[in-house]
């Protein structure tokens, strides 16, 4: 059984009871996918980018608490910034903001692939 | 916000009765049961009393309780001890799928030393087909372990139909009766087992204690060394104030077992109904009718059991999921995949578990909170279109 839910700091509560940001933009200018539904992971990130800004993000997560609030979070730290900038957001960063403790460490490490995975999809549309 | 607890298959609290009754054992009543003197005396009495309460909710003799430090000792000594006892007759052990760890760990132990184990497979419902296990007997076969009812999805076995098999076949049968003790109907007899697990904080009493019945001239080798305890299959001073917890629990419920269940299976099904009605692409796990009469599971598609535990958890319910956290993943039940649920829905489980304190108006906030809570999930996961 699962269980051990005060591993979760207040911060990944907050962001789970209300997550910021929920939803898809169509055509956006960059898509991230991550996950496998089959391992109880999935993150979904949409980027609406205009003259090099990401100008807004929205999300879809579906897992445990940490990955819903860590996908959340990203749309939240990603906003405003160049899509080079965003590529700078470490996992260190997801972690630290969420207070995630070492178990979860592997949602950050999604987190960061799923930003990676949206930038990339925006440089390949660009060109 | 007053808790609502539903997760007695998880475990119980310790009735009123029963801490009163172990409360002397743990100071005045000190004393050791091996000792001679007047001191030991008493503990001995009260053990054996207990042993007599314990023997008598599985119809068995106190003769054949041997107490444990609980349910997992006492699966790991029927399976590692009765293999180990019989190895040089055979080394072929037969299990299922959906057994609990503590059985599935032992099974897995005996691998690693050379025993060869058949995990039959599981029917939708959970149930082992007995002519599986008439099929998988080999010459060598030494031992059956089939629990009684699920711990995950509540499903009851045909255990006398296996019994009658192991028997016809001069094979030991085993049974973890942890989740149906107390609960359902036991009988050693009627069942016709060799050995029978249990454990006493699934039935309100506390938790390090339970026992495992040995019937008579089955031979099991212990597996602690040490002094006499136990008829020499379980060395170490025992357990007094968990043992006469366990003996109070087992006498109490042994006349509760009728209406509790009763009142059980009618909430069980209530629930199961209000959620039916509530939220759109559920599913019932475990079999509609031959279930334990607390246990409701149920598959939530789109969504993870973790989450929705959480959330649960953050409107004062405790409730469990069959998908456990690891450091990389989260790892779906191995008794839903067994019984053929994808690994979709094997993620989206939740069990509810009830017991003896459970009130309607209780299942009330879960069947008012849990609508929303899916809602709420499915309009964040991507797997909901």
């Amino acid at each position: 059984m699962a269980g051990r839910f005060s591993e979760y700091s207040e911060k990944v509560l907050a962001y789970f009871k209300n997550p910021r940001n929920v939803g898809v933009i169509k055509d956006a200018g960059g898509e991230g996918f991550i996950g496998d539904p089959t391992r109880g992971v999935t993150m979904e990130l949409y980027l609406k980018i205009d003259e090099g800004i990401i100008l807004d993000a929205r999300f879809k997560a579906s897992g445990c608490g940490a990955t819903i609030a860590a996908t959340s979070l990203i749309t939240e730290l990603i906003k405003g910034k160049t899509p080079e900038e965003a590529l700078f957001i470490t996992e260190k960063d997801i972690s630290d903001a969420l207070d995630l403790s070492e178990r979860k460490q592997y949602v950050a490490e999604l987190g960061r692939e799923l930003i990676e995975a949206a930038v990339n999809d925006y440089r390949s549309k660009k060109t | 916000m007053e808790r609502v607890y539903l997760d007695y298959a998880a475990t119980t609290p310790v009735r009123h009765e029963v801490f009163e009754a172990m409360k002397p054992y743990l100071n005045e009543a000190f004393g050791n049961p091996s000792t001679l003197y007047s001191y030991g005396e008493e503990a001995r009495d009260a053990m054996e009393e207990a042993r007599r309460d314990v023997a008598a909710l599985v119809n068995s003799t106190s003769g054949d309780i041997v107490f444990t430090s609980g349910g997992t000792e006492a699966n790991n000594l029927a399976i590692k001890g009765a293999a180990l006892a019989l190895q040089g007759t055979g080394n072929h052990v037969i299990t299922s799928a959906v057994e609990h760890h503590s059985v599935l760990g032992p099974c897995h132990s005996l691998e690693r030393q050379g025993f060869e184990i058949t995990y039959l497979p599981v029917d939708c419902y959970g149930r082992v087909d007995p002519d599986d296990v008439k099929k998988a007997i080999k010459g060598k076969t030494v031992l059956i372990t089939i629990m009684h009812a699920n711990n995950e999805v509540g499903t009851i076995q045909p255990l006398a139909h296996i019994a009658k098999i192991a028997r016809e076949n001069n094979v030991y049968f085993h049974t973890d009766a942890i989740q149906s003790q107390g609960h359902i109907h036991v009988n050693v007899e009627e069942l016709d087992v060799d050995l029978l697990s249990m454990s006493a904080h699934k039935i309100y009493g506390p938790k390090g204690i339970g026992a495992l019945y040995v019937r008579k001239d089955v031979k099991v080798t212990p597996l602690l060394d040490g002094g006499e305890q136990e008829g020499s299959y379980r060395a170490g001073t025992e357990n007094m104030p968990g043992i006469v917890g366990f003996g109070t629990a087992a006498r109490l419920i042994k006349n509760e077992t009728g209406a509790d269940a009763a009142r059980l299976s009618k909430l069980r099904d209530y629930l199961i109904a209000r959620l039916h009605d509530s939220i759109p692409d559920i599913y019932l796990n475990g079999h509609p009718s031959d279930r334990l009469p607390g246990n409701v599971n149920i598959s939530i598609d789109f969504v993870e059991g973790d989450s929705v535990c959480l959330d649960l958890d953050l409107e004062g319910i405790c409730a469990a999921t069959g998908s456990a956290c690891t450091t990389s993943s989260i790892e779906p039940s191995h008794v839903l995949l067994a019984m053929g649920r994808n690994k979709e829905l094997a993620h989206g489980s939740l069990r509810l578990s009830m017991g003896k304190w459970t009130k309607k108006d209780e299942l009330d906030r879960v069947a008012e909170a849990l609508p929303g809570i899916v809602y709420r999930l499915r309009e964040i996961s991507p797997l909901y279109k």
